[in-house]
Parts: structure tokens; sequence; C-alpha cells
């Protein structure tokens, strides 16, 4: 296994250059040529700007962002499509039954430097084919006031069970308590296709391409 | 009755004066961060200032000991909250340091090029912020133009604009996008284009040079005593620059210059850091050039690394290792070090004490703003109560690292 040099040796030649100054000549002291020349750099954005205001040929904000002119975006009414990924509000996510898949193992409550998620773990009622199999999270609860939205949750879950895919960011509300994202409204959430599935290939009962295993079918 | 306006030698009608003090901050335009000075004044010019930080003190040393190794890189985002990355990448190298392991090499030109980018971020925001408060308001707005450009690629690569909590102790959270190269070389394309014409605006603008040459000047002895690192010490010109002087992933490799000043007073200082604007994105270009296309960013140690997620799904091991991993924390064996790296201020260093579990024993951070506003007062003492402003924001002091 390769160990960790560092710091290495220092450079051979540290390449040290100085730093150029505007020279103290008369037409830096007169200040005048600056002036227009200061001036002449604004009004050349000045006149693009407006010149396409009047054209009515404004670059597009979101795609056209290298551009020169104007590229504000006015916001709420056009958005910035958030990148693949960005992490936004936490979902929990289902198997294809519509179950959800978290098992309450807490490793994401474990993980969270805020210690922003709370969960009550439950055995499922009997007759349940899960019963014994797993447990299941009676009380989820993620505390978006809290969360720092580092996404250590999501890397910490062993079942792809909590996701920050919805591409949605925090929303404002106007009390503290709806801040409180319950189990119920975090598996109501959609991932941004719109789909509630994951990629945990794992078979779980519940799942109709499970084999039916159970801890009493087992041996 | 005597004329008032009647001529007095100077010093003849002298009024009883006595020095006034006079409170900048802790929250005032001019000083950004959150400090106080108080200065004590006759008429317009300082004669005493005192600097007063720990506004913004959080407890950071004592909150990394709360936690697991991995869970400090939220911590260091908000150190320098102006180039996260930087310090992301600080303490990845530090941990693994203390473990004794090695990033692959495609880890390591990534890391360069996203702390690159940072540090651009980092000297538009100083370097703008300076000019807007000395009156230039344009070249402040198009540089934070600039900036806010490099955050979208950083926020394409680690899914959020300033806390990225990207790092990871032996590699990066992920691996860069498919598309990262070609973003980047269009953005910093577009950035030096700012660049240049904010430039063009500022540099051979008298006022604004008058209101920075030989303001708030320092020797290098003076500097070095003060233990002084980054863009101001070599402004002074004393070349010490960490990715120099002692290399780290990839440094020795890349063609890069050192820029330095010679007299240590603001407009080096301002230009100090232009310059290496330019030489970050020089490191950059080099840096895209070499990257590997395939190949992973991370080691796989298994003492530090999570296993990929399909073993968790469905092997036994990886289920386990993962939850010992997530729950007892990557163990960091007993010992203790500092390693430093060059952050956009200057050294930052993190000198860390393990007593071999999951949880650092003592992490003592070296923020280089520290040492440097320690210097303030003496730069602005004698001198007018307006050099204050160009001589405080030149320094660059970012109370989240500051206060540690
Ligand atoms: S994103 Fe981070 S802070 Fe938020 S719930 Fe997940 S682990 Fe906790
Ligand atoms: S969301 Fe994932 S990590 Fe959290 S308790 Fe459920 S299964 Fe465990």
């Amino acid at each position: 296994m390769a160990t960790a040099t560092f710091p290495k040796k220092p450079a051979d030649h540290i390449n040290a250059k100085p730093v150029e100054y505007a020279p103290h000549d008369l037409e830096v002291k007169s200040y005048l040529p600056e002036i227009f020349r200061g001036v002449g750099v604004s009004m050349k954005h000045f006149f693009e700007n407006t010149r396409e205001i009047v054209r009515g040929k404004l670059p597009d904000p979101v795609l056209d962002r290298y551009d020169d002119g104007i590229t504000t975006i006015s916001y709420p009414e056009q958005k910035r499509p958030y990148p693949e990924r960005f992490r936004g509000v936490h979902r929990l996510t289902t198997r294809t039954d519509g179950s959800m898949r978290c098992v309450a193992c807490l490793c994401c409550s474990t993980a969270c430097p805020a210690q922003c998620i709370y969960i009550e773990a439950g055995e499922y009622p009997p007759g349940d084919k899960r019963r014994g199999y797993e447990k299941y999270p009676v009380k989820f609860v993620v505390d978006e006031l809290r969360c720092i939205f580092c996404g250590y949750c999501v890397e910490a879950c062993p079942c792809d069970a909590i996701r920050m895919d919805t591409g949605m960011h925090a929303v404002p509300y106007d009390s503290r308590d709806q801040f409180i994202y319950d189990r119920d409204l975090l598996l109501s959430f959609e991932g941004r296709d719109g789909s509630h599935v994951t990629a945990n290939a794992r078979h779980e009962p519940g799942d109709p391409t499970h084999p039916g295993l159970t801890r009493e079918h087992s041996h | 009755m005597e004329p008032l306006d009647v001529e007095l030698e100077e010093g003849e009608l002298e009024l009883p004066a006595e020095p006034m003090h006079l409170n900048m901050g802790p929250s005032h335009p001019a000083m950004h961060g959150t400090v106080r000075t108080v200065v004590e004044l006759s008429g317009e010019t300082v004669v005493k200032a005192d600097v007063q930080i720990g506004y913004l003190h959080r407890g950071f040393e004592k909150m990394c000991e709360r936690g697991t190794w991995a869970q400090v890189f939220p911590y260091v985002d908000r150190l320098n909250y102006v180039s996260p990355m930087l310090n992301n990448v600080g303490w990845a190298l530090a941990v693994e340091k203390m473990c004794g392991i090695a990033v692959p090499e495609r880890g390591q030109w990534y890391r360069m090029a996203l702390g690159e980018l940072a540090r651009i971020a980092d000297h538009l925001t100083c370097t703008g912020a300076i000019a807007m408060e000395l009156g230039a308001f344009t070249p402040f707005l198009w540089w934070v133009k600039a900036r806010e450009m490099i955050w979208d690629v950083l926020e394409e690569e680690t899914g959020a604009r300033l806390t990225h909590a990207f790092g990871r102790i032996g590699g990066m959270a992920s691996p860069p996008t498919p598309g990262f190269k070609g973003l980047c070389r269009a953005t910093l394309e577009k950035v030096e284009q700012i660049l240049v014409e904010g430039e063009k605006l500022l540099l051979r603008n008298r006022i604004f040079i008058d209101r920075l040459e030989n303001v708030g000047p320092i020797s290098a002895a003076d500097a070095i005593a003060l233990g002084w690192t980054g863009p101001c010490l070599r402004a002074c010109g004393v070349a010490y620059d960490v990715r120099k002087s002692h290399p780290y992933l990839k440094y020795d490799e890349v063609d890069f210059e050192v820029p330095v000043g010679t007299n240590g007073d603001t407009l080096d200082r301002f230009l100090v850091r232009l310059g290496e604007i330019r030489q970050s994105k020089r490191i950059i270009e080099q840096t895209l050039d070499r990257m590997p296309d395939e190949g992973p960013v991370s080691c796989d140690d298994p003492r530090v690394m999570l296993p990929a997620k399909s073993d968790v799904y469905s092997t036994i091991e990886g289920t386990i290792q993962h939850f010992k991993l997530v729950m007892e924390g990557a163990k960091v064996p007993a010992g203790e070090c500092y390693s430093y790296t060059e952050g956009g201020n200057g050294e930052l260093g993190f000198y860390m004490v393990s007593d071999g579990s999951g949880t650092p024993y003592r992490v003592r951070i070296r923020p280089p703003c520290f040492q440097i506003v320690g210097g303030l007062s003496k730069l602005v003492e004698g001198r007018l109560l307006s050099d204050i402003v160009p001589t405080f924001g030149s320094l660059n002091m970012i109370g989240g690292e500051c206060d540690h």
C-alpha cells in the first residue's frame, strides 16, 4: 500500500516573481486619461447591455451564462436548475410495493454531525412477513433547521433508504415546528425523476422479487 | 470686540484635547467579519488601535473532540468560509498523514484543481472588497460575479456552493463529474476576462493607488516575527509558499510562480493576490491536462474508506465494515502530528493528537489570519483613521478561522 510522503522536499527553485506596479509617470499622475479609460470600460458595458435590451435579445441567464451582457436571473420566475449532485431536502425511499425501505438501523443519525435525525425503532406487527427479519422506524424525524445539508446521512445509510435528491432547497416557513419533517412527509417526497425507487438491488421481504425466505422458513 | 478670525500662530490656541476613543465594529460596514477595533484618535490620527477578536468564536477545537475524524469536515468548511475547499483538503491531508495513507493520482489532481478554484474565489473576494471599501463598487460587483461562476463549478462537483463537506479521509466524496474539465476551462477563461476588466479600472487609477501605496507597510523581519504567512508575507518580499517550500499533493510537478512584493504595503498585498489568481489559473490548467479521466479518486484502504455501496447492499462483509466505520469512525493510529497546507491566507496548520480511537483526542488549528490580525495595530498606529479600512481589508481577516 502506498504511504503518504508529505511534505515533499522543497522545490529547487522557488520561482519568485516581483509584482508589477503602475508607473509613476505623468499619465498616471495627471489622472485625466485614466478617468476616460475607466468611464470607457463602464460605458462599453452600459451600451452593450442597453443594446441587448433594445433589441430584445437578452442572453439566456442559464444557458448563456458566460456571455457578455446582463445575465441576471429573475428569481423566482426563472430558476437555475440545480446540479445533479445538489443536496436538497431529504426523502425516505420506498420499495417497489410502496413500503418504506428504512430498517431503523440508526446509521444516519449516528453519522449526522448536527444530530438532527431522531429515530424510534419498532417491530413489525405479528403476522407481518418482515417481523423478526427487520425493524422499521416508528418515528423518523429530520429537523431541517439544524441540518447542515452535509449529506453524511445519505452516505451512511446501508439500505439507500434516505436520499437528498429531491432537488428542493429548504423552504422558508413561518414557524419552527414546520421545519420538523416527520416520517410520512419524508416518505411522500419524490426524487427529482419523480420516482420513489432506489438503486438498492437487495430483494427484501415485501418486494415481489423476494424469494420468500423468512426466519422460520430458512432452515 | 476682537475679530474672531484673528490669525493665530500654530500652538498658540491650545484647546484642552484628550484623545478620543472610537469603536470600529464589531459590526461595521468596512470591517468585514465581526471584529472590534477600539481606536484612540488624536484628530484623525490613530494613536492606538486595540484589535479585539473573538466575536465569531464557536469552540471549533472542542467541537472536533465530539465526533469522528470524518465529522470534522463540515466544521472546517466553516473556518475560512471564503475558500472552504482548501480547508477540506488541508484537513484530509492532515488525517491521512496520521494514518500514513496516500490518495491515488487522480484524487490528488482533483484536490488540487478544486483547491485552486477556491483560492481564486478567496482572492477575488478579498481584492474586490478592498476596492469596494475605497469606493470602487464596479470591480467588486464584477469580481463577485466571477466568484459566483467558480462557486457554480464547485456546486456542480460537490453539491453545495459553500458548505461542501466534500473531502473524505483517504480521498474525495465522489469522482469528478464528466463535464468537469470543460466547465472548469470555460469558467477560468471567463474569470480571467472579468479580472482583467476590473484591473483596467483600478491599477492605473491614481486615487486608488494613493489610497493603498505606502499605507500599512511592514518590514519582512517584522512580518516573520509576527508569524505572518501567505500573501501578506509574500507582499513583504519573502517568497515563502507552502506549495513551493514544502510541496504536498502534486504541487512539485506543476510550474507556477510565486508573486512577491517589495514594500509590504497594502498595494503590494493587493497586487500579490491578483498575481496569485493568475498563478492559480495556471496551476488548474496544468492540473486539468494531467488529471486522468479514469481511475479512483479515493484510496481503497478499508480502515478509513466506506466500502462500495453495492457491497454494502449485498454482502455481509461490506455491511459489517460499513457499520464499523459509521458507528465507531475510522480509527486513527495513536500519536500526534502537525500538518500544514497553503490556505487562502497563508499556512493553514492542523496539530492533532490521537489516542487511537475514532474520535480526535485534541485538535488544534493554526489559522493564518490569527497571526496576521495580530499585526494590525502595528500597521495602523500613527496613520489616519481612513487608512484602517484598506489595511484591514488587505489582511483579509476571516472571523471563522481567526476565532478558533
Ligand atoms: S445532511 Fe447532514 S446534517 Fe442533515 S440530516 Fe443528513 S447528516 Fe444530518
Ligand atoms: S435511513 Fe438508512 S441509515 Fe437511517 S435508520 Fe433508516 S436504514 Fe438506517
